[in-house]
């Protein structure tokens, strides 16, 4: 089997007496989209958070491409190449939706005193922002962010997250408040994403996770109850007790 | 289109300032100089305040350094050459504003604000509280610097008109140069913590090095424009450092509109000709200066350079 | 008690004092804030004008209590005017403009002192019946009236305390500095908490100037530098916690008494190098919730 990309060893978070995530393991494999679902307030936020440094786990271990990177700032860990999504839209709100773009491929692409180049000559982050746009069929890219559509702008934050040239996507709930078409056109950029990307997928929507996902890992209370291919997962008693007499689409 | 407009209006401005020696006399060439002073610091703080989103209230903490490095540089009754204090004072400014922004970027929003403030009255006490400083009393500076390089003397600062174009060039650098900056990858970087600081840290930027570049760049343009003030008038005070400054620059860059740079110049001649029309009127001009900047807030939502920009609007 | 030991405890007591007289303006400029979202620079104007209204009234009634009792209730009607006319046009608005604008109402407040009061510097009579000193030890003794000062800041803090732990308008207090729709859902109407807390916070502020007239002067900066002090203080207890804005008055107060003690030369810097390493320790002030502000 290959190596994975990310490995997450016994991550645990605690807020005060409340374990928000306890005891987790996972991995991330190139080429492979991997979906973790749950009951709210099952930890997959908290997870998502953990693996991007927007908050430092209170133990356990994450190895990504040959570094530690637990407790590691958020602004390192998207250096070394693991981009996120968030589950409220969250973009340069009076920025165009190019400008958004070409900012988030400056982040990798301009270091020391070539930050001092005058923002319109660079070429390189123009067609860097450009080629994000094209992946993810944006086509209203001088429209201002705040006047997008919520579909829009979720398509607009993968684009974002796509032009820092990320090895891994954490996708916290990309499918969120997006009508039955937007949802549609979403999974299947996921899907293809996928291919080469390692892509770990927090989403509620079933259908599309068991449509598109070829690992998933259910969530209960911070743990994780069951790990495996969709099939097993579909099959799993455990997991449809788990889901039995809660709000969720049962799988 | 709008570019081309503002362009022509900059250029013309300057070429009304450039030549306004040829029909004024001392008085205004000593508060023009004194104003365009005031502009340059304005502008380095619409850095922080109107690119990154940084709202210092301390800012005269480097005006003040930029000045008392002139005095401390200069010796008693000989001249300072302005090519040696000058870049020494500006990187006094500049070491000041990176000691001090690493420990005031700790803070955020709110907290920023008075922080800023404290640190720069921690400044003011230490001058207080300084002998060789000259205390609460301030410090004279006998001799204006000396521009004469190698025998050859360009322009005597003596003259009002020799330092009112020494002003002039200063400020056309300052705004030359933060334009650039601004326009800049960097500057963009800035806009973008500005905006939304966490989103930037996610997308793989550090925030708090940008942030502290910006606060170097702005401290050692206020130490430029201290270093002006202190050769203009000669005396050096703790005054210089004090809060009551850092409000008034503050004041000229909200009400000439952030972000813009040349709406900081607009917001440093509004307010000191304000001061200096209002002091001549009333012994009590503070009042109808406060009431003035209450009813700005109030009724100008965007600055005086908002005012503008619909104006122009209107006039489309 | 030897005579070092009776000269600290003096120095004890006169740090607890500053810092006591200190909780009173800073506990409304934190509340101010953690409620409202309101940086209020006039804050320690309302002190000056307090110091100010009371010297005036004492003048003319010849006795600081009444003076007092007719002080206060024009501090609070103050309050709420200037809460109606200036401040409530800034809720929601970016902290810049509420910088301005209150920077400007300092520059008003300080000119309508000038009109009213004058420039000079004043003393108020400390009332007859605590006009004597404790004797300590020998030639040290202890002003009654500082003590009974400091008494009257505590008592005045335990009332904040139990406003606050025990009352309805306390209850929606704490809940509003971190939930306002809960304030909302309790049947509360916010505009009315923002209200009562501003003229709350100037009312104290004020009555902070009018007992503190008898034991210093009354002069026209005192606004200011009390304002200052009192940033530091909200930034060393944390931004909107009145139990960090009294753990921050005392170590401040403290601070400062004993800086002039021990290093006279480098006095006014004590509390700012306090400031400094309680933000290298804790961003966010002692009892600050991180990512606030």
């Amino acid at each position: 089997m290959t190596e994975s990309v990310l490995a997450a060893r016994d991550l645990a978070r605690q807020f005060g007496g409340l374990k928000a995530v306890d005891g987790v393991s996972l991995e991330l494999f190139a080429g492979e989209i991997h979906a973790v679902i749950g009951p709210n307030g099952a930890g997959k936020t908290t997870l998502i958070n953990l693996l991007s440094g927007d908050l430092a786990p209170t133990a356990g271990s994450i190895r990504f491409a040959g570094h530690e990177i637990a407790g590691a700032t958020p602004e390192r860990i998207a250096q070394l190449g693991i981009g996120r999504s968030y589950q409220r839209v969250n973009v340069f709100a009076g920025f165009s939706a190019f400008e958004n773009c070409r900012l988030a491929a400056q982040a990798r692409l301009a270091h020391g005193l070539g930050l001092f180049r005058q923002a319109r000559d660079v070429h390189v982050l123009n067609e860097a922002a450009a080629a994000a746009l094209e992946r993810v069929r944006f086509e209203r890219s001088e429209r201002i962010a705040e006047t997008l559509s919520h579909g829009e702008q979720r398509q607009l934050e993968i684009a974002m997250t796509l032009a820092t040239a990320p090895k891994a996507l954490l996708l916290d709930e990309p499918l969120a408040g997006m009508g039955a078409e937007e949802s549609e056109r979403m999974t299947a950029l996921i899907a293809e994403l996928g291919r080469d990307h390692a892509v770990l997928l927090v989403e509620h929507d079933m259908d599309a996770v068991f449509r598109i996902a070829h690992t998933l890992t259910v969530m209960v209370d911070g743990k994780v109850l069951e790990s495996g291919a969709p099939a097993a997962i579909r099959a799993s008693a455990a997991v449809q007790e788990a889901y039995l007499g809660s709000d969720e689409t049962a799988p | 289109m709008q570019a081309a407009r503002e362009r022509t209006m900059l250029l013309a401005a300057f070429a009304l300032l450039a030549l306004f020696p040829l029909l004024a006399g001392t008085f205004y060439l000593q508060l023009f100089a004194k104003i365009m002073i005031m502009a340059i610091f304005a502008m380095s703080l619409d850095l922080l305040v109107g690119y990154t989103g940084l709202v210092s209230f301390g800012h005269a903490a480097f005006f003040g350094i930029g000045a008392y490095a002139l005095f401390v540089l200069s010796p008693q009754y000989a001249a300072a050459s302005l090519y040696l204090s000058l870049p020494m004072a500006i990187g006094a400014a500049a070491v000041a504003a990176a000691v001090i922004g690493l420990l005031v970027l700790r803070a955020s929003g709110v907290s920023f604000i008075m922080v800023t403030l404290a640190f720069a009255q921690m400044l003011f006490y230490y001058v207080i509280g300084s002998k060789t400083l000259g205390g609460s009393d301030g410090v004279y500076i006998y001799v204006k610097p000396s521009t004469t390089l190698f025998g050859w003397t360009p322009v005597s600062l003596d003259r009002p008109a020799g330092f009112y174009y020494l002003v002039l060039a200063a400020l056309a650098a300052t705004y030359l140069v933060l334009r650039f900056v601004t326009r800049s990858l960097f500057g963009h970087a800035l806009l973008g913590i500005r905006s939304n600081e966490s989103r930037m840290r996610a997308l793989g930027f550090a925030t708090t090095s940008y942030k502290l570049a910006a606060f170097v760049i702005a401290g050692a343009i206020a130490g430029l424009a201290g270093y002006l003030d202190a050769t203009q008038f000669g005396f050096v005070s703790p005054d210089l450092l004090g809060w009551r400054l850092s409000g008034e620059v503050l004041m000229m860059v909200i009400l000439g509109g952030m972000g813009t740079l040349y709406g900081s110049v607009l917001g440093a001649f509004v307010l000191v000709l304000l001061q200096d029309g209002l002091t001549d009127v009333t012994r009590h001009w503070l009042l109808p200066l406060g009431l003035f900047i209450i009813l700005a807030v109030l009724l100008l939502p965007r600055g005086l350079g908002g005012l503008l920009r619909r104006a122009e609007k209107a006039h489309d | 008690m030897s005579d070092g030991l009776a000269f600290f405890l003096i120095q004890v007591l006169n740090g607890v004092q500053e810092g006591l007289l200190l909780f009173l303006v800073a506990s409304g400029l934190t509340l101010v804030f953690g409620i409202m979202g309101i940086i209020n620079l006039a804050h320690g104007s309302f002190y000056m004008l307090g110091a100010y209204l009371v010297y005036a009234l004492a003048s003319f009634t010849g006795d600081l209590w009444t003076a007092i009792l007719i002080a206060v209730p024009l501090a609070i009607v103050l309050g709420l005017a200037l809460e109606a006319l200036l401040i409530r046009p800034l809720y929601g608005r970016d902290h810049l403009y509420q910088v301005l604008l209150t920077y400007g109402l300092i520059l008003v407040l300080e000119e309508i002192r000038s009109l009213l009061f004058g420039d000079d510097v004043h003393g108020v009579a400390v009332p007859a019946f605590l006009d004597f000193s404790i004797p300590l030890k020998d030639a040290l003794t202890y002003p009654a009236y500082r003590l009974f000062l400091s008494a009257l800041c505590l008592a005045i803090a335990g009332a904040m305390w139990w406003l606050i732990r025990y009352t309805r308008l306390g209850m929606a207090i704490r809940a509003g500095s971190t939930n306002r729709e809960m304030v909302q859902s309790l049947g509360i109407d916010i505009a009315w908490i923002y209200r009562v807390v501003f003229a709350l916070g100037v009312a104290l502020a004020a009555l902070a100037g009018m007992i503190a007239a008898p034991a210093a002067s009354v002069f026209p900066g005192m606004g200011n530098d009390v304002l200052i002090v009192s940033f530091v203080v909200v930034v060393i207890g944390g931004i909107g916690s009145i139990k960090g804005a009294f753990l921050g008055a005392l170590l401040v107060g403290l601070a400062d008494t004993f800086g002039q003690i021990y290093v006279p030369q480098l006095s006014g810097m004590t509390i700012y190098v306090l400031m400094a390493a309680v933000l290298l320790w804790r961003p966010a002030g002692l009892f600050g919730r991180a990512g606030a502000g």
